[in-house]
């Protein structure tokens, strides 16, 4: 009896999981594969084929932003690495009680508005009307306006600026289980500032930094309105040429095509990720 | 480094400035457009024109119309808590069974499904929702063309948009409430037996009543998750447009300050929900 | 079977795999008894509970309640409640909530719900403390709220599990205290599950030794500190010393023991391992043990020692002595009648072979 009422609960528990899993995740993206592999010969024949592969390949646009949005989000995951640790650091390891809560509570503020929001908030900043030109201008410090949108260094900003909660929660969570005297034990045994750091501080926070890292990776190759509404004219993204694809032209085989080149990019990336640090998925994530 | 290792007095200086510089940067953009909401001017940039409330409560009588008279946002604002409803209860639920399944069952292949539940938060959303309609999408094309049959409910719209943000939001909502589960004394539910409790009276009675802050948490961010989304969201809309992709979509034509007027009006409804989750927590 | 135990268990057998936690095990007790069941850890004792209550079920035998089979029901009928060892109070309700929780199930009434846990918090000495919650309250008042939602249900019998394990030595001690007023209080019977001798002597009617699934001895504790059955219970409960040696005779219940070192000395059968040429274990308790100088009977057998040092620990202060390498503990009795003791002096150790016990060697 007991090993029956076991069966009917896992069987209960395990049925709307698996059609989660089956039917929103697993099933829609090997069509997905699928669909990439198909040729649209007519409006109603399709055969097997490895033609939008070698579109991708072949039209040096396509491939560039590809290279280009890959290398940019390593880059912008980085920064934000390095702008997010002070932070966490201080809210884990140097501020108390009150001061501690609200400024946890202020890096958290930012994103109760929306990706669109933040977005537009830049926007208004940075534009040739906008705020810090008019600003400079009443210094005195340049003499016509001043236009700091649509360049790459505004894709950056934006960009990291999006990245940056889902850095420092993980970060100020793995460095508030460190034990304290870890770090005066380094001192006490004759370690200096970067001695404790890199051997101490960064092994420990490591889980934490892996799982940052794979969030704002994630977050950044696969966003879309920042690069598009704070980009140039020719700092194209590759989920751009995805939406255009599908939206645009219709051309559903080209654009899975790309979504699976998009996926297996974020993959192998994760993937690299987790073998360099010696992480597991499980244990950053979960 | 700690309060316990001395620190230089520069240092000290140094990291202060810099925490001021990264919380003026993450405060800068939100209190802009929030400010600008309210200026009495047709575009929001400098300079100030003074204080206005137009920007909400103007009916297009003098060319200008606030967004409590703008139908189209309203109706959008309207399209997306319907959305966020749906997902919200769908993700929550499943959440909580997935939580229940992965933290207090064992059955062979656990692993190897725990790595699948955490599979969507590795997929960028433009794919999870490119995946979905092409899957379901064309799976109504198809059918359409054999069978003659309409599958409307499959073609891009309110469903497909649901699904899409299940898809990752459950992920999400299983993480927040499998965390609070592990933390949950089993002993706890043998003292409710012990005391004469059925199981399932033991469950309704201490296990449920433990996970209710949980379950309130991941319900207050799938709310916002599915709220804010424009990634997913933007590849299974239809005719009814959710509010983000009506506000993409007003931006492209220009900036008014009536977008201003609507994130400051997001703002504060996510501030009210943040805030009353952490209320609730405590 | 009487009526009159709460209590038995007959031929009870859990395996878990290859290890056989409770092997063959066979109790009774008494209505209104206070039953310890005393144990190091991993002998089984948690999983004898369990089984009692109805988490987990024997393999083999039978668990009978007032004359009532129990083996297939389920926990939330059985009429046993428990005290969890780390009380297990549910973080989501006050202290009345707690207590309220069992009457609930058995549909009380609101009215009569209230003046239930009014007096049994009377009763555990919490009296207006219905309102607060269990997280704000002391180890020790914690211990009187997990004890009143069992007792307010009026249960046959008391499962505790350790539930003193958790709480700082000095209100453990007052806590042993108070728990067996509380049980003559109520009458309930207990029974009480320790792997700290002192908890189940101070506290219990009777004791059970447990060891490898088995009881080794079930007695009062008296009888067990003076009557150890085996080796095992000889060691476990209390100090004792062991000194090995060879059986030289056997008469009128008393064994002569060649030590190993070549003094002889004796004392009383225990076990019936013993024959004459075979291996023994003497056991001798520290406080048994006499500094010579004193008017020593004939009887008495005697051992050269030397000081090693001196414990001094109010009124268990102890010596270290040597003999032939191996440590004998003495009792160093504080009124000022033992002799100067400095270290490495020479005295002499005697003792009544009737207060020492040996054992055949191949029993531990």
């Amino acid at each position: 009896m007991r090993s029956s009422a076991g069966r009917l609960s896992l069987i209960l528990l395990l049925t709307p999981f698996l059609l989660w899993i089956v039917l929103l995740v697993l099933l829609p993206h090997l069509q997905m594969l699928r669909v990439s592999f198909q040729v649209r010969e007519s409006w109603d024949t399709l055969v097997w084929g490895v033609e939008q592969y070698q579109n991708f390949f072949s039209e040096s646009y396509y491939w560039r932003t590809f290279v280009r949005t890959g290398v940019m989000s390593v880059f912008t995951t980085l920064l934000t690495l390095l702008i997010a640790f002070p932070i966490a650091w201080y809210i884990a390891r140097l501020a108390r009680g009150r001061a501690r809560g609200l400024l946890f509570l202020a890096c958290l503020i930012p994103f109760w508005a929306s990706e669109l929001v933040r977005t537009y908030g830049w926007m208004i900043l940075l534009r040739e009307s906008g705020l810090f030109s008019t600003w400079l201008q009443a210094l005195g410090w340049v003499d016509g306006p001043v236009e700091m949108l649509y360049n790459d260094i505004a894709v950056i900003i934006g960009l990291v600026y999006n990245g940056l909660l889902f850095m420092v929660v993980p970060l100020v969570t793995t460095l508030d289980g460190m034990d304290e005297n870890l770090v005066e034990a380094g001192y006490d045994l004759g370690g200096g500032h970067l001695t404790v750091l890199r051997e101490v501080v960064v092994p420990w926070a490591m889980p934490g930094v892996v799982s940052g890292c794979i969030v704002v990776f994630m977050l950044t190759l696969g966003s879309y309105l920042t690069p598009i509404l704070m980009g140039g004219k020719d700092s194209a993204w590759f989920t751009q040429q995805i939406f255009t694809q599908f939206i645009t032209r219709f051309n559903w085989e080209q654009g899975a095509a790309l979504g699976v080149l998009l996926l297996f990019l974020s993959s192998l990336m994760v993937w690299l990720g987790l073998k360099l640090t010696g992480q597991s998925l499980r244990k950053v994530m979960g | 480094m700690i309060r316990s290792v001395p620190r230089s007095r520069l240092f000290d200086g140094l990291y202060l400035t810099y925490l001021v510089f990264f919380f003026v940067y993450l405060a800068l953009p939100l209190l802009v457009t929030a400010a600008f909401a309210f200026n009495d001017a047709p575009f929001p940039s400098l300079p100030w024109k003074g204080f206005t409330l137009d920007w909400y409560l103007a009916d297009g009588t003098e060319g200008r119309t606030g967004l409590f008279h703008d139908d189209a946002l309203l109706s959008a604002l309207w399209v997306s808590t319907k959305i966020a409803f749906w997902v919200t209860l769908v993700s929550v639920a499943l959440g909580c069974v997935n939580a229940v399944l992965f933290e207090r069952l064992e059955f062979r292949g656990k692993e190897f499904l725990y790595l699948l539940m955490l599979l969507p938060l590795v997929i960028p959303g433009v794919i999870l929702g490119v995946s979905i309609l092409v899957f379901y999408s064309g799976m109504a094309n198809d059918v359409s063309r054999l069978w003659g049959l309409e599958l409307d409910v499959f073609r891009p719209g309110l469903t497909l948009v649901v699904m899409g943000q299940v898809t990752f939001i459950t992920t999400l909502a299983t993480l927040v409430i499998a965390a609070r589960l592990r933390k949950f004394d089993r002993q706890l539910e043998e003292a409710a037996l012990n005391l004469g409790a059925t199981p399932l009276v033991a469950w309704f009675t201490v296990t449920l009543p433990w996970l209710m802050p949980s379950i309130l948490g991941a319900a207050a961010m799938a709310f916002l998750m599915s709220f804010e989304n424009f990634n997913t969201t933007v590849m299974l809309t239809g005719s009814d447009t959710p509010l983000t992709v009506a506000l993409f979509n007003r931006l492209r034509e220009g900036s008014t300050p009536v977008l201003n007027a609507v994130a400051l009006f997001l703002m504060l409804v996510s501030a009210l929900l943040a805030v009353t989750t952490l209320r609730q927590k405590r | 079977m009487a009526v009159a135990s709460d209590l038995s268990c007959h031929h009870l057998v859990r395996r878990f795999g290859d290890n056989i936690a409770v092997n063959d095990i066979s109790l009774d007790v008494p209505a209104g008894t206070f039953f310890s069941i005393l144990g190091p850890s991993g002998c089984g004792k948690t999983t004898l509970l369990r089984l009692l209550a109805g988490f987990d079920r024997p393999d083999q035998g039978d668990i009978v309640i007032r004359g009532q089979r129990m083996n297939d029901v389920p926990p939330n009928k059985r009429p046993v409640n428990m005290v969890f060892q780390h009380l297990a109070l549910f973080p989501t309700m006050s202290v009345g909530d707690n207590i309220a929780y069992g009457l609930k199930r058995r549909k009380v009434p609101l009215a009569e719900r209230q003046k239930k846990i009014e007096r049994v918090l009377e009763q555990v000495g919490l009296p207006g403390l219905a309102h607060r919650n269990p997280q704000e309250l002391s180890g020790g008042q914690r211990q009187r709220v997990a004890l009143a939602r069992c007792l307010v249900l009026e249960p046959t019998l008391l499962l505790l599990d350790e539930p003193l394990g958790a709480l700082d030595l000095k209100l453990r001690e007052q806590m042993k205290v108070e728990l067996k007023h509380l049980q003559k209080q109520f009458g309930t019977t207990f029974v009480y599950i320790t792997h700290d001798q002192s908890e189940a002597m101070v506290m219990s009617d009777q004791v059970a030794v447990m060891r490898q699934g088995r009881f080794d001895q079930v007695a009062p504790p008296e009888t067990l500190y003076r009557e150890p059955a085996t080796p095992f219970v000889a060691g476990f409960v209390g100090d004792n010393n062991r000194l090995s040696g060879e059986v030289v005779s056997l008469r009128d219940n008393l064994a002569e023991v060649r030590l190993d070192h070549g003094a002889l000395v004796a004392g009383q059968v225990a076990g019936s391992q013993l024959a004459v040429g075979g291996r023994a274990d003497l056991y001798i308790r520290p406080e048994s043990l006499v500094f010579t100088g004193d008017g020593l009977n004939e009887r008495f057998s005697r051992l050269d020692a030397t000081v090693r040092s001196t414990l001094f620990d109010g009124a268990n202060s102890r010596i270290e002595a040597d003999i032939n390498g191996q440590p004998v503990y003495a009792r160093l009795p504080q009124d000022g009648s033992a002799p100067g003791l400095a270290e490495g002096r020479g005295l002499q150790l005697a003792w009544d072979p009737q207060l020492a016990r040996v054992f055949g060697a191949e029993a531990l």
